[in-house]
């Protein structure tokens, strides 16, 4: 579930931002809600599994039954599980709302499937933290498509019984005389290249890369090479949290990518291991709700948007699954105390050094006009190749 | 319904059409639908499907090494299964047909049945725990640990009853006074078996094998399971549909096990192996 999160979020600070579409493409003009008026009684959503819940995955787990009742917009959801497929779903025009990753929602505002956000109407917009408000996952010329939802980083997770001493950098997991060979992960989708491209990043500045999603061809090999090198350190890859929690608790994995929920799991289930931010940095994902252009019911669609970012509604969410909030205040109305600095909510510091999920184009999101960078159909073959 | 009852061949028709137009809306057409796709292509950013006839990817598959490599090792991965299972499913149906008491027989196959009541996924996620670092097969063995060994021990587990119940029901049609006969005429039992059972047999054999091949031909969870980072055939059609999204690519790997299952298939018609299923 949270696998197919990750494809989410634009990379970094120094994208394009001109305005300009990939490929030279324009945003539709699309005109976005004036005022709120009666809700239409129903809202159609499309969500990450666990965004949504109305009690009935866990009954102490309902966010959503509330909200029906105070506003009697009865909550439809259909849960996606690719930010393709929202993208696929969002065309139909039978949805009013999606929680869009970064990579989808570009997609979105480019195709004219959503409307640009009005958030003088969404009460709770301005208790959002500033560093996630007009970004370039979610917002087009200072517009607004959407509001934050939550964000959270790939991190390095160890064995602190057997990983001696400590990592504090990505070579742990790329070091060819490795002494942990045959007992580390890596997160098994296309994009875990832009993991790899982040450490050239640092440890090549010769490639001259500036956004691991941005790779032009040399740059891309680099990656790739260096990937095709790990696989012999690789005992298996993840994309499902339960079998790298288990893999970490008996110790077939002592090393490897991991999310903040996934070693709170292991740690929960006894496991002795540690998770770090590695002084390179790291990827992760920033989410979106954004609203569809042709939403049947806008109304009850804002009121979602305002509900689902409200303290407490978004502090549910955040721990259910296991993400940093969006909403300041949220801080206070989570279960767990601690969990806003254990998800390093506030710390906009620490988020600096995330370079959120995106997909990449053939046209570099770096914004570099002079090359063609490699798109994600060319990372999907690669991946296949990587892994042999 | 007397209309019907004067009306034979209607009778007829209305009784075939709802399973000859699932036969042939649901079934052939979406294989048909998968071969056509095979030919497509997809927009990279918008994701769509460009229903523009090309040879793109047919020739990635033929071109890129890692294919090929991935097609021997699914191939692999099945011969051994299905040998594993053959080798393992003999003497049990052996045993359950011939040796055991007709009370005993009914238990045994009820026994063999069992597990396949249990969810496939449940099974896989055990025997993870089996082979798990410390865990019973590792402490006891040392190994083998997750990877393509796991895989084809967890598989042939998986299929096995699909192996041992077509050649229980071979035995049960071999007359033991055949047996007698051969032992009669002086044969011990390794020649009454290459000489009596095993010719009547191999039919059963290659019906027990389409299952166990095509099944094996065509996994994806078990080695993600238990594969560690193994990639098989479905696994490379999982990753184009799930991640990248790219249904035309996936169809068009997808053909490679079609096409390794219909010249299996016409292999084993031969053997009249078809008429025991």
């Amino acid at each position: 579930m949270a696998g197919v999160l990750a494809l989410a979020g634009c990379g970094g600070d120094d994208g394009g931002g001109s305005g300009d579409g990939p490929g030279g493409m324009s945003v539709p003009k699309i005109d976005k809600l004036v005022a709120i008026g009666a809700g239409e009684g129903t809202v159609n959503v499309i969500a990450w599994a666990g965004y949504v819940e109305d009690g009935s995955t866990d009954p102490k787990v309902d966010w959503v039954t509330g909200f029906e009742k105070e506003t009697g917009c009865q909550v439809n959801t259909k849960v996606a599980g690719t930010s393709d497929e929202m993208v696929a779903l969002m065309k139909t025009g039978e949805y009013d709302v999606v929680s869009a990753s970064g990579d989808a929602s570009l997609r979105l505002i480019y195709g004219g499937d959503v409307a640009p956000v009005n958030t003088d109407l969404i009460a709770n917009y301005k208790d959002v933290f500033e560093g996630l408000k007009n970004k370039q996952w979610n917002s087009v010329d200072g517009a607004a498509y959407g509001v934050p939802h939550g964000r959270g980083a790939n991190l390095l997770m160890y064995r602190t019984d057997t990983v001696k001493p400590a990592p504090t950098s990505w070579s742990a997991v790329f070091d060819p005389a490795s002494p942990y060979q045959g007992k580390i992960t890596a997160y098994d989708s296309p994009i875990y290249i832009a993991d790899a491209a982040l450490y050239l990043m640092k440890t090549k500045p010769d490639l001259g890369i500036k956004n691991p999603y941005a790779l032009d061809d040399a740059q891309f090999k680099a990656a790739t090479d260096l990937l095709t090198e790990q696989n012999k350190l690789i005992g298996e890859y993840w994309s499902d949290y339960t079998k790298e929690v288990q893999a970490f608790k008996s110790g077939d994995s002592v090393l490897g990518t991991t999310w903040q929920v996934i070693a709170n799991l292991a740690k929960a289930d006894k496991a002795p291991v540690e998770a770090v931010l590695p002084s390179e940095g790291a990827t992760g994902w920033s989410d979106t709700w954004m609203v569809s252009a042709k939403a049947k019911h806008p109304n009850c669609g804002y009121l979602w948007m305002n509900h689902i970012i409200s303290p407490k509604a978004n502090a549910g969410v955040a721990e259910w699954f296991g993400e940093a909030p969006a909403n300041k205040l949220s801080c206070a109305q989570t279960a767990d105390r601690n969990h806003c600095a254990t998800f390093h909510a506030e710390d906009e510091a620490y988020f600096d050094q995330i370079w959120y999920w995106t997909t990449p184009l053939a046209q570099c999101v770096d914004g570099r006009t002079d090359v063609t960078c490699k798109d994600y159909a060319a990372w999907t073959q690669a991946w296949t190749t990587i892994k042999g | 319904m007397a209309f019907l009852h004067r009306h034979p061949r209607l009778r007829l028709a209305a009784l075939l059409s709802a399973p000859m137009l699932w036969l042939g809306l649901a079934y052939l057409g979406a294989l048909a639908v998968l071969l056509v796709s095979a030919f497509w292509t997809v927009n990279g950013f918008t994701g769509e499907v460009v229903r523009e006839f090309t040879l793109a990817n047919f020739r990635t598959i033929v071109t890129e090494e890692v294919y090929r490599n991935v097609t021997l090792r699914s191939l692999g991965v099945a011969v051994a299964v299905t040998v594993i299972c053959v080798v393992l499913a003999l003497p049990m149906a052996f045993y359950m047909a011939k040796v055991a008491r007709p009370r005993a027989r009914h238990w045994l196959v009820i026994a063999i049945l069992t597990p396949l009541w249990a969810s496939y996924l449940v099974k896989a996620y055990a025997w993870r725990v089996l082979l798990a670092n410390d865990g019973p097969i590792d402490s006891l063995f040392g190994g083998p640990g997750y990877g393509l060994f796991a895989t084809i021990i967890v598989l042939s587990y998986l299929w096995l009853p699909y192996m041992i119940l077509p050649i229980y029901a071979g035995l049960e049609r071999l007359p033991d006074s055949l047996l007698e006969a051969s032992a009669d005429l002086g044969a011990r039992a390794g020649r009454t078996f290459r000489g009596v059972v095993l010719p009547i047999l191999v039919p059963s054999i290659f019906a027990g094998s389409i299952f166990t091949f095509s099944l094996s031909l065509g996994d994806y969870i078990t080695v993600q399971i238990v594969g560690g980072k193994t990639q098989l055939l479905g696994n490379l059609v999982y990753a184009n549909v799930g991640a990248a999204n790219n249904l035309p690519f996936a169809a068009a790997i997808a053909t490679i096990p079609v096409i390794i299952m219909v010249v299996y298939l016409a292999a084993v018609r031969r053997s009249g192996a078809l008429e025991e299923l």
